[in-house]
């Protein structure tokens, strides 16, 4: 089984809680999580509906290898229509909540309607109630951590919530848990404020028991480490570097966005790299690194635990933050540095504290600050929006204030909130936002590496590194190595991404194990767990089945194959440097061919065959 | 010779795999609030601890339990629970000074580390070392040769003294 087979249904609107049996139909088709759960949103909501709206619903979802011995097995996603994007949203977190949820018996929670005042989910085992949020309304995600631990008395508590930012209305809140992970992106914490929803907060200690063959699935799960602890990317690169190994590589590449992708190259990137964090800062001596740290079950340990120095300008006399507390991801590192031409690696580290203290996605903060900095540079914002703020390119006093007035709403920060897109829509140069479908771009550029532009171009939930990250190929020769300056093959490389990456999200299991791993070596493990057959194939279709299965949710939404574009800049302006130096993203070579590979038409609308064979008829 | 679980807190990432495996081969199940051994996270610190049984020689857990539900492993020398006697007095769980004793409220007996027969899962699912398991008489000999290391006049040390010995020496003088 490996399924709960419980699914808890919370009404906000008239605060009842009740639970129901999983859709086991469903699961054999759509396996868990980002797949399951996409698959209940369709059903349950129209894709028409305001995401911040009662009738948009949010579902916190495990897969059924969250909870297990499985390397990586502790993801679970939030899903719900997003406000940024006007798409589907799936949004995935490590740390420890997932794995709790499981052990307290559940396979996901659905939560509808909204609350008339502010509430909080509190969950010990079977029992489910909605608490009054007064006492942690208005406070950020690590003060609301901090108190609902000493309301219920109980260290072993795991906290999933919403920060200030979300409340403000940040159209890319995240929902934070376990203090510095996040479901980040699309604005899913901006939907579960919406709903007045501040809080899960889970405990469990049933465990997860109902493995179909348990000795097989102890000798793949081991197989699967021994993959992960040999590979040089997951046994080596990720622990030592975190996701931060790939700085120096992508700005090599000559791929690195810089100053709101006016250029390809930075010329800081080493001083806010991976090697960086390991250095002894000139000032106090130690280096930004002070561990790793792994999510639940993760046997790679890419995640970061850092410092800034006590007496960095950001945190003089400010003791909440001279401890240690999440360090710099690459796509953090990148978004908050490289596209703002900030290089101050601890005013970076601070940022990125303010982003997880109050649940902002630091990837589209970053690139809304780096859209505001160039609307800055072309005078068309001045000191008179941006509250007195200098906001040139290479500020890292303009990075940092900006962060604190997202955390709280405030001033220009309420301008930040709104996200790149809405940004540059506001003040009439809609052209200088590189989102797609709304969502910001992550630390790729597509001039550099074609495939990405085609994955970012068709990702269903905007602009986003981890739908289909060609970047392994093209850059890093994973499964094996292709041109990245070629169009060559790309739509079916991406295509096999796109379907191979939907089934790593709705298993459980961490996309970045794929570094190692390919659905051979996850099909074991699932089907030695979950009751039916699990074979590579198997998760293929159903990877390709999810991806189609989004993409009607957007076309009914109202998309189109028109928002299936990138921004001018990066079609029209050839890249300034590097090996991609005068070359643009061939967009227009991958997308026709795309389509047909994936089987829509030249509307880039599944076909009734296409829909037929994946059994969405 | 016996062997015993050596604990090293600076490998420790939080994984969680030393409680999954504890939990599994004791209870069947993969559930970290089951297990014998438990991992401790210090957030401002940046840090983690395992911790679970030492396997006292003169047990504590042992000499107070009124039954003699507690008894000791010739081969492994782990203190062993025998649940058919355990009455789930608690009292173990007060004269353990370290706290490694736990009652378990499903069973109505106590759970502690039994060094799974001389086999702890524990030490065969940890992914960096931070738990293993090795000669009782060993456990500080790696300790021992990097303080050994530290005072061994190698050309590095003259080079470049650490931080730490420079701030020493200032103290000194």
């Amino acid at each position: 089984m490996a399924w709960a087979n419980k699914v808890l249904r919370v009404n906000l609107s008239d605060g009842t809680v009740t639970d129901e049996p999983l859709n086991m139909d469903w699961a054999r088709q759509y396996l868990g999580q980002r797949g399951l759960a996409s698959k209940y949103l369709v059903e349950e909501i129209d894709p028409k509906c305001d995401p911040l709206g009662p009738e948009n619903k949010l579902i916190m979802t495990t897969g059924p290898l969250t909870g297990t011995m499985a390397s990586t097995g502790g993801r679970y996603s939030v899903v719900c229509k997003s406000p940024l994007t006007g798409a589907i949203a799936c949004s995935n977190s490590g740390g420890y909540i997932g794995a709790e949820l499981k052990n307290a018996g559940w396979d996901m929670v659905i939560f509808e309607g909204k609350s008339p005042r502010p509430v909080y989910l509190y969950i010990e085992n079977d029992h489910a109630e909605l608490l009054d949020a007064a006492a942690i309304w208005g406070k950020s995600a690590w003060e609301t951590d901090k108190i609902l631990h000493r309301t219920h008395q109980d260290p072993q508590l795991r906290i999933a919530c919403v920060g200030r930012s979300a409340e403000a209305g940040c159209f890319y809140a995240g929902v934070i848990n376990d203090l510095h992970r996040a479901a980040g992106r699309s604005g899913v914490g901006t939907v579960m404020a919406a709903k007045n929803l501040k809080a899960l907060a889970c405990r469990g200690t049933r465990g997860v028991g109902n493995i179909k063959d348990p000795l097989r699935f102890l000798q793949a799960t081991e197989e699967g480490k021994r993959v992960l602890r040999e590979n040089a990317v997951t046994g080596q690169g990720l622990p030592q570097y975190g996701t931060q190994v790939l700085m120096n590589v992508i700005n090599e590449a000559g791929a690195m966005p810089t100053r709101n992708m006016r250029e390809t190259q930075f010329e800081g990137a080493h001083s806010i790299s991976g090697e960086a964090m390991h250095e002894p800062r000139k000032s106090d001596g130690r280096p930004n690194l002070t561990a790793n740290a792994a999510c639940f079950a993760c046997t790679i340990a890419c995640g970061r635990i850092s410092t800034v120095d006590k007496e960095h300008y950001t945190i003089q006399n400010k003791p909440q933050y001279w401890g240690n507390s999440g360090g710099l991801e690459y796509e953090a590192a990148w978004a908050l540095g490289s596209d703002t031409g900030v290089d101050d690696l601890d005013a970076l580290t601070y940022a990125n504290f303010v982003c997880n203290e109050d649940g902002f996605d630091p990837i589209s903060f970053g690139a809304t600050v780096a859209a505001a900095m160039e609307l800055y540079d072309l005078g068309l914002i001045t000191q008179a929006q941006t509250d007195g703020i200098e906001f040139k390119f290479g500020s890292a006093e303009a990075l940092t204030q900006a962060a604190e007035l997202v955390a709280k709403g405030e001033g220009f920060g309420k301008d930040l909130g709104l996200g790149s897109k809405r940004l540059c829509e506001k003040y009439g140069r809609p052209e200088l936002s590189m989102t797609v479908k709304g969502q910001e771009f992550p630390a790729y550029d597509p001039r550099g590496i074609q495939g990405m532009g085609l994955a970012y171009a068709t990702a269903n939930r905007g602009a986003c590194h981890l739908r289909g990250y060609t970047v392994a190929s093209e850059i890093l020769g994973i499964p094996e190595k292709t041109d990245p300056l070629s169009t060559e093959g790309k739509p079916e490389l991406v295509k096999a991404f796109q379907d191979a990456t939907a089934a790593f999200d709705s298993s459980g299991l961490c996309l970045f194990t794929s570094f190692a791993w390919t659905l051979d070596d996850v099909a074991p493990q699932l089907d030695a767990a979950c009751e039916g057959e699990w074979s590579a194939e198997k998760l293929l279709e159903v990877g390709e089945r999810v991806w189609n299965l989004e993409r009607q949710f957007n076309l009914t939404a109202g998309l189109t194959s028109k928002d299936d574009t990138l921004p001018k800049r990066l079609l029209e302006e050839g890249a300034n440097v590097g090996p991609a130096q005068g070359k643009v993203n061939e967009l227009g070579k991958m997308l026709p061919h795309y389509y047909e590979v994936r089987g829509w038409d030249s509307d880039g609308v599944p076909t009734s065959e296409t829909r037929q064979r994946l059994g969405l008829a | 010779m016996l062997q015993a679980l050596k604990l090293e807190p600076e490998k420790c990432t939080g994984c969680l795999q030393c409680e999954m495996a504890c939990s599994y081969e004791n209870e069947g199940v993969f559930n970290p609030a089951k297990s014998r051994i438990k991992v401790f996270a210090f957030h401002d610190e940046g840090r983690f601890a395992p911790y679970t049984c030492t396997q006292c020689d003169q047990a504590w857990c042992m000499h107070a339990c009124p039954v003699e539900a507690i008894v000791v492993n010739a081969a492994t020398g782990a203190k062993e629970v025998l649940e058919s006697v355990c009455v789930g007095c608690k009292v173990c769980t007060i004269a353990c000074p370290f706290g490694t004793v736990n009652y378990s409220h499903d069973s109505g007996k106590v759970i502690k580390c039994d060094l799974c027969g001389g086999d702890p899962w524990c030490a065969k699912a940890c992914p960096t070392g931070a738990i293993t398991y090795v000669a009782s008489d060993d456990t500080g000999l790696e300790r021992m040769r990097a303080w050994a290391q530290q005072g061994l006049p190698s050309a590095a040390s003259f080079a470049a003294p650490t931080e730490k010995a420079v701030q020493t020496y200032n103290r000194a003088s």
